[in-house]
Order: C-alpha cells, then structure tokens, then sequence
C-alpha cells in the first residue's frame, strides 16, 4: 500500500500547483495524443507477415487506450506501409523521426530493413524496436530486440533433434545474411554436440526447384534436414519433399519455419513433423495467453491473424513500452531506458521476459514445437534464456554510445 | 547406378519444365511475332483456377486439366480483342501493352485473392527408383510436356486449322486474299497460346503453390527458351529447352541451384551471340 511520504507529498501538491497556474496549457496537452510510429510490410513479398504484426499493433494502442491512455494523453498510431522496399524503409523512417516526431517505433522485419532504419532512428534519437527473431548482434543502446536470437533457438533445437534422429545433419538455407549467419550456428552447434554437417547448401530467394536438391539430400543419406529457408518460393521445398515421399524417411527441423504463417499454408500432409524453435506459440499455455489470443479473436473476429513469435512480441514491445512510460512519467528514452534496464520482469503472453541491460536483447523463455494438423504443439521449454551470442560481442553498459551490426564470427 | 537413373530423370523433368513454361508463349511469339510480357501473370491465372476449384470441390485432375485452359484461354481470347488485336506489327507497343496488363492482373489478383501463397497437396505422392524416392508427379509433368508438343504438331501439320494458321503466319495478305478471315486466326491463335499457357499454370500449382507475384520467377526462363529456341514453335522450343534444361540441371547437380542458373544464362548468352535468330533461324530452318 501506498504510504504517504515526503516526497510524495511534494510532488503531488507541486503538480497540484502547477496544474492550476497551467491549466489551459495543460487542458490542450491533454488532448495532444502521443505518437506511436509502426513501420510493417502491409503489401509486397513479406506481406503474410507484416499484416499480423500490424494487426497487433493497432490491437495493443487499442487497449492501452482503453486502459486510459499513457499520461493522461491518448496514445496514436502511425502507420506507413513500407511496401518490402527499402528506400521506402528509409523514407518513412525519416518522416516518423523528423516529421512526425513519433515517441516509438516498432517494426522492420528483415535484417536489411532493420538495418536501414536502425541508424536513422539512432540518429535521430528516436527509440526503436525490433520485434523479429534475428541472426543476433546489434549493438545500439537505442534499438530494443526483443525476438529469439542462434544462441536462444539453434542451440536448443538442435541437440533435441540430434538425441531424436542422428547426428548427420544437412543444411539449406536462404541465401543472404540470415541464412548464412544462421547455417554458420548450425554448424557450431552440431559440432558442439559431437555431430557432423555432410553440407550445407545455399538457395536465392526466387529459386522455387528443388529436385536436384532432394535427391542430393537422398544420396546424402542425413539423420535430418535443417532449414532455414525463406519467403514464399522456397515453401516449394515442403511441397517437393512431401511430393517425393520424403516426409515419412527424413525428418526436417527449421529455424525459420512458421515465423510467418506457413503453418497453415501447407497441407497437414505436407508439414506434418515438421520441428522448429521459437519464443512463442499460441500453444504456449498460461493465462496470460490465453486471454492474448481471446483479445485478437475478439479483435479481428473475421480475419483472425495466426499468431506467430514476430507478432506476439510487437505486442510485448508495446506492452514494454507503455509500462515504462507509466513508472517513468515520461516518454523521453533516457528515462524509458532507466526502467527497462532495471531488470524488470514482464508477465506476457509468451511467459516471463525482461530484458538484459548488456544488450537490451531479451532474456525469454523459448519452446521446441512440433507441427501436427496446421497447429505447432510444443515439445519442450527453455525457461529463461539469455541471449549469448550478442553477450559475446555488446556491452552497452561499457560502451553506451555502441552503434553497430556485429557479424559474430564463428 | 540408380543414382544416376534419378539424375537423368531430373534432367529430362528440367526439360519438360521449361517446355510447359514456355509452349504458349513460343505459340503466341513464334506464330504472331507479338511479345506476351503477361505470360508469367497468365501462368498464374492458371494456378489460381485450379487452386480455387479444388478448395471449391471440384475434382483435382479436371481443374487442371479442363478448367485451368479454359479459363485462361478465354481470358486470352478478351485479352486478344481489347488489346492485341489494335497492337499487330507494333511489337515494341505490344510489349508495353502487356507489360501493364500484367501489372494489372497482379494487382486484381492480389484485391480478390489477397498477397498470400495457396496451394494445394502435390498429387500421387513418391515412388522408389533403387534407394531414391522421386515424386511420381514428375512423370505427370514429363507426360504432358510431351503431350502439347505432340498435339502443336499433330494439329499444324494435319489439320486444315493448322494449314489455315500456318498460311496466315506466312503471308497474311495472300491468305486474305483466299478467303481466310486472319483476324479471326490471330484470335484462335492468341486463346489457344494462353490455353496452353493456362494448363500449364495448373500444373506447376501443385508443385509451388500459388501468389499473385508467382509470375517473374517463371517468365523469364520462359522467354529465354523461346528467344533461344527462334521462330519455329515446335522444334525452336523443344532443342532450346533440351539444350538449356540438361545443362542448367547438370550444373545444379554438380555445383548448386545458384549456379545452374548462371549456368542456364550464359548458354543463352553464347547461343544469341552466335545465333541471332535462335536456334532454328540457322539449323532446322524449315522445321514447324
């Protein structure tokens, strides 16, 4: 309970007095709304995943609203349509920071567009998060990542998958940095368990053929096939397999898969067994999720988005966000900084998360999930992880001032 | 051994490929000498037909085989009325023309269908060759590229449509002058092309799944077979899309898909270079 202390007592009746010299100033600022910039693929090649993030989005302004807005001021969207383009990136990130003087921005999905509009809002001093699971290694005081990272996902899903199928494991993988970053843990991880990677293959993003490839992975005779393809050619790889009779003799993990809703794209037959590691899943069983999904149901009663791990954490991102505005009485990032980095723990839905001060990655618990019938139905839990591998290379509180992508070498 | 089974059927699958991509456009390009940059976006329509009949109920074998030629055969015989029709001669015109149709289908398509991929199970399922399992489906694919070869060739060479069409490609005005109403073989022509064109599009529906953008991966392959290939529709398109198909495929074997690629490019690069008009402009010049 609250007692009424010194402090208090002063800055209540101080408020109290500047209230009635400010009145009319305070009267309109009232009504000022707070901006909240956010910057999702709404049209073009990454739009399946883009409309569900922005769908979240506009659901969580919505309820903090409805909860009495941040500071007495209502809270509002804005919302540009980078169309997967990224001069188009880097356009409306501009016009968020300079024109509009947004508060916050959540967005950006691939690694290229984050890394065109993270220096932009670094610049500008406007705060920044990153909701998408990631290769890992940004190290900006101003971006806050709250997506899995290698060391949270790969880590895990691949020693469960070596204990359940074999320790051979082929790769394909999209073939920019994502893929190539991510292929790298790959083979970190599987060494570190005593495993092999036979080979590794590259894919372009249109490259929508996979014969050759599935008969190479034949002749290779893996214990498993790891994945992380993506975009919406390489789905034809789950077709192809499933085509080929393949899904009954190798198994596949991905990394990637269902970040996006793949899931429900393919054909039971096609992704049923399919593994994959994410830090959230509408399975994820608590309360606080199941009240989550309940919302967005009632939300979008019509087109109910799938909810994936890049979707539930723009809400957390919100719900970070608003919390620590509320405790610091402020939206200045100086101030939302001090909070965030105090080791706060937040209860969402997709369990505890705070988030690490080293890094401002978050520290989340992750699953292993298995896909069965469209839905992924989850295997295991990791309470808690941390994520290393940008521990390894990112000290913001040594060096605040950071402003880099690091490439963690292998 | 059966290694090697599976890698010559790959190969001859590649061909057979590039056959169903490009046998409409080569119908409209070698016969009409009229650009369809809306191929790609024709091959979609395809897919988007048999992927919404199936989820409609309608019986896999007969969307593919029936309701995807159709349909976009029809759609060609629109296309051909309201724009080629006023385009014939004027090729660089035509090229804009589809240019912006294309555009515009991928954009209707996108309002109605929304931005996201659909698909439907690949048919039949696996069978084994000695250790290997390859999609039975590929024989599907061979056997129809085969199929639309054949039957081109079947109607052009016995068929008094096929005699109509080739004297109408030939001299226009002579065929004109005996009584052939050509703007009606262009017509027939241009739907038949887009029919071929649509079919195919139902076949790869299995194989990819289906988005409005699904186009651009596919047009270009088509239009490099056919320009390498010349003016011939027949024997143009099948000794390019050999040529192309095993090379780009055995590359792939041996240094990955990046590669087979590159490698499908510069052996039309090489070829253009060294034969300007296609292959048939030069070597089987009499051929259909």
């Amino acid at each position: 309970m609250t007692t009424i202390n010194r402090r208090l007592f002063i800055k209540s009746t101080g408020a109290a007095a500047a209230l009635s010299l400010a009145a009319p100033l305070v009267a309109r600022a009232a009504a000022d709304p707070i901006k909240v910039g956010g910057l999702h693929d709404l049209s073009g090649a990454l739009d399946s995943i883009g409309i569900p993030m922005n769908q979240v989005f506009q659901m969580a302004i919505k309820e903090i609203n409805d909860a009495g807005g941040l500071l007495g001021r209502p809270v509002e969207g804005v919302i540009y349509d980078p169309q997967s383009n990224m001069s188009l990136y880097s356009q409306y990130a501009t016009q968020m920071a300079v024109k509009d003087r947004v508060a916050v921005v959540m967005g950006g999905i691939t690694s290229a567009s984050r890394e065109t509009i993270r220096p932009i809002f670094h610049r500008f001093k406007t705060l920044y998060f990153y909701n998408t699971q990631y290769e890992g290694g940004v190290c900006d005081r101003n971006e806050i990542t709250l997506g899995t990272t290698p060391a949270q996902t790969v880590r895990r899903v691949i020693p469960y998958a070596m204990n359940l199928f074999g320790k051979r494991v082929y790769t394909i993988a999209a073939d920019y940095n994502y893929g190539h970053i991510t292929s790298a843990w790959v083979k970190r991880f599987v060494e570190e368990n005593g495993g092999e990677v036979i080979e590794t293959e590259f894919f372009p993003l249109d490259v929508s053929q996979f014969g050759s490839t599935i008969s190479k992975i034949q002749a290779a005779k893996p214990d498993f096939v790891l994945s992380a393809m993506v975009g919406t050619s390489h789905l034809g790889f789950y077709r192809q397999w499933a085509g080929a009779g393949m899904k009954s003799q190798i198994p596949i993990v991905s990394t990637v898969f269902g970040a996006g809703p793949e899931q429900v794209i393919l054909t039971p037959e096609e992704g049923n067994g399919i593994l994959s590691c994410f830090g959230y899943y509408e399975a994820v069983d608590n309360p606080t999720n199941t009240a989550f999904l309940a919302r967005v149901k009632a939300a979008y009663p019509d087109n109910t988005p799938t909810i994936s791990e890049i979707s539930e954490v723009t809400y957390e991102g919100m719900m970070i966000w608003a919390d620590a505005v509320r405790e610091a009485g402020s939206i200045e990032r100086e101030a939302l900084w001090e909070v965030m980095e105090s080791g706060k723990t937040y209860d969402l839905p997709a369990g505890k998360v705070s988030i690490d001060p080293k890094t401002h990655h978050a520290i989340r618990d992750v699953y292993i999930a298995e896909l069965q019938d469209q839905v992924f139905q989850i295997k295991e839990a990791f309470p808690q992880s941390q994520p290393e591998d940008t521990q390894m290379v990112c000290d913001l509180v040594a060096d605040p001032e950071a402003n880099k992508h690091y490439e963690i070498s292998l | 051994m059966d290694y090697f089974i599976v890698v010559a059927l790959e190969m001859v699958r590649a061909v057979a490929w590039l056959v169903l991509l490009s046998a409409g456009l080569a119908i409209i390009f070698g016969m009409m000498r009229v650009i369809n940059f809306a191929h790609g976006e024709f091959l979609m329509l395809g897919g988007y037909t048999v992927v919404t009949s199936t989820h409609a109920g309608v019986n896999e074998a007969v969307a593919i085989l029936i309701l995807a030629p159709l349909s976009v055969g029809l759609f060609g015989i629109i296309v051909e009325r309201l724009v080629i029709r006023r385009l014939y001669g004027r090729i660089l015109d035509s090229l804009l023309a589809t240019w912006g149709l294309s555009m515009l289908m991928i954009g209707g398509v996108t309002l109605i269908f929304g931005n996201t991929v659909e698909g439907i199970a690949s048919p039949f399922g696996g069978m084994a060759i000695g250790a290997y399992q390859v999609p039975i489906y590929n024989f599907v694919l061979i056997g129809f590229a085969a199929l639309v070869l054949f039957g081109v060739w079947v109607v052009l060479k016995f068929t008094r449509a096929g005699l109509i069409a080739r004297a109408t490609m030939q001299n226009p005005a002579m065929a004109e002058a005996l009584g052939v109403r050509t703007s009606w073989v262009y017509m027939a022509t241009f739907g038949i092309g887009s029919g071929v064109t649509g079919l195919a599009g139902g076949l790869i529906a299995p194989v990819t799944g289906v988005v409005p953008t699904m186009g651009v991966n596919f047009v270009g392959q088509a239009f490099i077979t056919v320009i390498t290939g010349g003016a011939a529709v027949i024997t143009g398109t099948l000794s390019s899309a050999t040529l192309l198909g095993t090379i780009s495929q055995a590359t792939t074997f041996l240094a990955g898909p990046v590669y087979g690629d590159a490698a499908l490019l510069l052996v039309a690069l090489v070829l253009l270079r060294l034969l300007p008009q296609g292959i048939t402009g030069r070597i089987f010049k009499r051929s259909l």
